[in-house]
C-alpha cells in the first residue's frame, strides 16, 4: 500500500511554538504586555511541566496521585536554598549548600545500589527456607525484617560515609570553578544546576515514597499521598527548626529571581520532548497498559511495580524542575503557596485537559493560568472576592458538560505516535476456517 | 531427661526462645513508651490528655461518618463534607447570637440546613456524574468545597474573618482528683453516642438502612431489586450532612472561634480517620476517629513543637497503618478479580 504524502507531524509543533516563544519573548521587548503578565506567562509554563508530571502519573499510568504539590514544594525549595547560598553565601561558602545537596544525593543512590546489591530479596527467601522448619511464618516475618533492617543501615552508612568525602571533594571543585568563571556566567549554571537539584530532589524523594506506597490500591495510594503532602507543608512551616534560612512559616526572602521566559520555555520544551519520547517508547506502552488493566499487563509480563515507580519518579522530577522555576520566578517562598488547596491545580489541568493527553495538558495548563490571572483583570472594582466562586463554577460547568476533558486522549501534531507503515497481513481462507469446527464434530 | 535436654540444644527451640525475645523485646517498649509519657509529666497530665483526645475524637467521628458512608455507597471522596461541617458550626453562630436560641433548637437548626445543602449539591452536582469516570465527580467535589469556602467568605454572606462563637450555655469545670472535666466533653460525648445509636439504628434496623447497604454492596443488583437508588444515595448524603452539621456545632462549642475556611483540616483529619478505620465500615470510621484525636492531643501534650508538627503526626500514623494493613483497621482485603 502507498502512503499519502503529507507534512511531517514535527512541523506544526514546532511552528506552534517558535510562534508561542517568538510572540511573548517579542511583546516583552515591545513593551507591550506589563511585566505581570510576562510573569504569568511564565508561570503558566511551570505549571504546564508540573502538570505534565502529573499527568504521567496520573493520565497514563493511571496512579492516582493527590501529593504531587509535595514534590513541587521539595523542588523550589531545594533549588532556592542552592542559589540562595551562592548569593548570600550562608553555608560559609558560595557552593556549599550545593556540594551537600549533590553529595547526599549521590550517596542515596550509592547506598540504594549497594543495598540492592545485597539481594535482600533473595536472602530472606534463603532465611525462611532455613527457619520454615522450626518457626512460625510470623515469626520469621519479623526475624528477617530486623536482619534486614540491620543490613539495609549498613548500606546508608556506606552511603552516608560516601557523600561525606564526595562533599569535601565538590567544595574544593566547585570553589575553583567559582573563582575562575565570570559572574553572569557563573549566574547562569548555578541556576541550571539548581533546577536541575531540584528536579532530582523530588525524583529521588518520590521513588523512595513511592517504593512502599504504590502497592496500595488506587483510592489508598491517593489518600497516602495526599497525607505526605500535608506532612510535607507542616515539615516546611517548620522548617527553621533544621535550616533557619528556610525561614519557615515566615517565608523564604532573597531568592534571586532569575527565571525569564527563556529558562521556563526551555524547561518545558525539554519536560515536553522527554515526556513524549517516554511515553512512545516500550515502556510508555508498558506503561499504559498498566493504566489500562493492571492484572491483564502482570500476565503479559510486564513488570508492573517497576513501571509505576519509573512513571512516579519522572512525575516528581517534573514538579521538582517545575517547583525550581517557581523559586525562582517570584524570589519568595511560603509554606502556604504549596498548601492541600493549591495541590489541586495540576489535578484539575489534567482533568480539564483530558486525562493521558501531553496536548490537552499544555493548553489547559495555559488557559487555566490565565483564566485564573485573566479574572483578577475582568472583574470590576469591589469584586475581586468573587474570583474563587466563579471558578469553581467554570469547574463544575465543565466536568458537567465534558467530563473527558477538553481533548480526552487524543493527541495533537507531533505527540501523536507515528504510525506504523500499513503491512499487508496475510488473511487465512475464511471458508476453510468455518468448514473445520462443523468437521470435527461429525467426527 | 536426655530428650529434654537435646530438645533444649535443638536449633528449633533456640530460635522460637530468640522469637519470644523479640516479641517481649516490643511488648515492653510499647509498655515502657505509655509508662514514660505518664511519668513525664504525672499520670493526671497524661489521663487528662486522654480525655481531651477523645473529646477531639468524637468530634471527628461525626465527620467521619459522612465521609465514610458516602465513599461506601457512591465511591466519591466527598471534599465539600468538611465545608458542610462549617456551614452548621455558622448556622448554629447566628442562631445562637443573633436570634438567642438554646443549644438543642440551634443544634437541630444546623443539621437540618446541612441536610438541605447537603441534598441539593448531591441533586445539582453529583448526581448527573453518577456514571461519569469517578475523577469527575472528584473534580466538582473540588469544586463544591472551593465554592462553599469562597461564596460564604464573601461579605454579606459569612465574611472572611475569624468570629468568637458565643457557647449557648455556661461552662462548668468538674476537678475529679486534678483531672479537669467541663460539661463541653459531657455534652459532645453524650451527643456523639446519641447520634451513633440513632444512627446505628437507621441503619441495621430499617428499611432503608437495609437499602443503603445493598446500594453499597452492589448497586445494579439493588436496583434490580427494586430499590430506589437515586434515593438511597441522597439519603445517605442526608444522613452524613445531619451528622456533620452536629459535629460543627459541637467542634464550635469546643473551640470557640470559627472562620469560613475551618471545616479543611478538620474535614481532611476525619477523612484520614474514617481512612484508617477502613473506609466504608461504620464501626472502623468510629475507632479510627479516636485513634485520630488521641494522636492530634497526645502529639501536643507530649512531642516538643507537637502543637506545631501534630498534622505531620497525624498522618504518619495513616500511612504507617497504611503499610502495615493497606486497606485500613477493619477494611477487607481488597479481591482482584479477573
Amino acid at each position: 500500500m502507498r502512503r499519502k504524502f503529507s507534512i511531517p507531524s514535527w512541523i506544526p509543533t514546532v511552528l506552534v511554538a517558535a510562534i508561542l516563544y517568538i510572540g511573548v519573548a517579542y511583546a516583552r521587548a515591545q513593551g507591550k504586555i506589563s511585566p505581570y503578565w510576562y510573569q504569568v506567562a511564565q508561570l503558566a509554563a511551570v505549571m504546564a511541566i508540573s502538570s505534565l508530571g502529573l499527568n504521567l502519573i496520573y493520565g497514563f499510568n493511571g496512579q492516582f496521585s493527590l501529593g504531587h504539590i509535595g514534590f513541587y514544594a521539595v523542588g523550589a525549595y531545594g533549588s532556592a536554598l542552592i542559589t540562595k547560598d551562592y548569593l548570600t553565601k550562608w553555608s560559609g561558602n558560595p557552593v556549599g549548600a550545593l556540594s551537600w545537596i549533590v553529595a547526599v544525593q549521590i550517596g542515596l543512590l550509592l547506598a540504594f545500589f549497594v543495598i540492592g546489591r545485597m539481594r535482600l530479596g533473595a536472602l530472606r527467601r534463603k532465611m525462611r527456607d532455613a527457619l520454615s522448619e522450626a518457626l512460625k511464618p510470623g515469626e520469621i516475618g519479623i526475624i528477617s525484617a530486623i536482619v534486614l533492617l540491620i543490613l539495609a543501615a549498613a548500606g546508608l552508612a556506606i552511603g552516608a560515609g560516601a557523600s561525606y568525602g564526595l562533599h569535601l571533594l565538590l567544595v574544593q571543585g566547585l570553589g575553583r570553578l567559582v573563582a575562575i568563571t565570570p559572574k553572569p556566567v557563573m549566574e547562569q549554571v548555578i541556576l541550571f544546576l539548581a533546577l536541575l537539584n531540584g528536579g532530582t530532589m523530588a525524583a529521588l524523594l518520590s521513588y523512595l515514597v513511592g517504593l512502599p506506597l504504590l502497592r496500595l490500591g488506587s483510592d489508598y495510594f491517593g489518600i497516602a499521598t495526599l497525607g505526605f503532602a500535608v506532612m510535607m507543608y507542616t515539615a516546611l512551616q517548620n522548617s527553621d527548626m533544621v535550616i533557619p534560612t528556610m525561614k519557615g512559616a515566615r517565608g523564604m526572602v532573597g531568592i534571586p529571581r532569575w527565571t525569564s521566559w527563556p529558562w521556563a520555555f526551555g524547561a518545558l520544551v525539554f519536560s515536553v520532548i522527554v515526556m513524549r519520547n517516554l511515553v512512545r517508547s516500550s515502556h510508555g506502552r508498558a506503561m499504559i497498559s498498566v493504566r489500562e488493566d493492571e492484572i491483564a499487563a502482570k500476565t503479559m509480563g510486564v513488570d508492573v511495580n517497576q513501571l509505576k515507580t519509573l512513571a512516579f519518579t519522572f512525575g516528581g522530577f517534573f514538579a521538582g524542575l517545575a517547583g525550581g522555576l517557581y523559586a525562582h520566578l517570584y524570589g519568595f517562598l511560603h509554606p502556604s503557596t504549596f498548601n492541600m488547596v493549591k495541590g489541586f491545580d495540576p489535578l484539575i489541568i489534567i482533568v480539564f485537559g483530558g486525562l493521558g493527553s501531553m496536548t490537552g495538558t499544555l493548553v489547559a495548563a495555559f488557559l487555566f493560568t490565565f483564566i485564573i490571572e485573566g479574572l483578577r483583570v475582568i472583574l470590576p472594582q469591589g469584586f475581586e472576592d468573587w474570583r474563587f466562586v466563579i471558578y469553581p463554577i467554570f469547574l463544575l460547568l465543565i466536568m458537567l458538560l465534558r467530563q473527558q476533558g477538553l481533548l480526552g486522549t487524543s493527541e495533537w501534531g507531533w505527540f501523536r505516535a507515528p504510525l506504523p507503515p500499513a503491512r499487508e497481513i496475510p488473511v487465512p481462507d475464511r471458508t476453510v476456517v468455518r468448514q473445520q469446527p462443523a468437521a470435527e464434530k461429525e467426527s | 531427661m536426655t530428650s529434654i535436654t537435646r530438645s533444649l540444644a535443638s536449633p528449633k527451640v533456640l530460635l522460637r526462645a530468640v522469637a519470644w525475645a523479640v516479641y517481649i523485646a516490643l511488648g515492653v517498649g510499647i509498655l515502657w513508651g505509655v509508662v514514660a509519657l505518664v511519668r513525664l509529666q504525672g499520670p493526671v497530665f497524661f489521663l487528662q490528655a486522654v480525655l481531651d483526645g477523645l473529646r477531639l475524637g468524637f468530634v471527628y467521628a461525626l465527620i467521619a461518618l459522612g465521609y465514610t458512608m458516602v465513599y461506601g455507597i457512591v465511591r466519591l471522596i466527598n471534599f465539600a463534607h468538611g465545608d458542610i461541617f462549617m456551614v452548621g458550626a455558622f448556622t448554629s453562630f447566628y442562631a445562637i447570637t443573633q436570634y438567642k436560641w438554646g443549644f438543642f433548637p440551634a443544634i437541630l437548626l444546623a443539621m437540618f440546613v446541612c441536610v438541605l445543602l447537603n441534598v441539593v449539591i448531591e441533586r445539582v452536582a453529583y448526581k448527573p456524574l453518577r456514571n461519569a469516570p469517578r475523577i469527575a465527580a472528584l473534580i466538582t467535589a473540588i469544586g463544591v468545597s472551593f465554592f462553599l469556602e469562597y461564596f460564604t467568605a464573601l461579605k454579606w454572606v459569612f465574611s472572611a474573618d475569624y468570629i468568637t462563637y458565643q457557647r449557648p450555655f455556661k461552662v462548668v469545670v468538674w476537678n475529679i482528683k486534678g483531672i479537669l472535666i467541663s460539661n463541653i466533653t459531657v455534652i459532645i460525648v453524650i451527643t456523639t453516642v446519641l447520634l451513633l445509636l440513632i444512627l446505628r439504628y437507621i441503619v441495621y434496623n430499617t428499611r432503608m438502612g437495609k437499602a443503603m447497604r445493598a446500594t453499597a454492596l452492589d448497586k445494579p443488583t439493588a436496583r434490580l431489586m427494586g430499590i430506589n437508588v437515586d434515593g438511597v444515595i441522597s439519603f445517605t448524603f442526608a444522613l452524613g450532612a445531619a451528622l456533620a452539621g452536629a459535629g460543627g456545632v459541637l467542634y464550635a462549642i469546643a473551640f470557640p472561634q470559627i472562620v469560613t475556611f475551618m471545616g479543611i483540616m478538620p474535614g481532611l483529619k476525619a477523612f484520614v480517620a474514617a481512612v484508617l478505620g477502613g473506609i466504608g465500615n461504620i464501626m472502623g470510621a468510629f475507632v479510627g476517629s479516636l485513634l485520630m484525636g488521641m494522636v492530634d492531643v497526645l502529639v501536643v501534650s507530649f512531642v516538643p513543637m507537637g502543637s506545631r508538627l501534630r498534622d505531620l503526626f497525624a498522618f504518619l500514623v495513616l500511612i504507617i497503618v497504611f503499610l502495615v494493613k493497606p486497606t485500613g483497621i477493619f477494611g477487607e482485603p481488597e479481591v482482584e478479580k479477573v
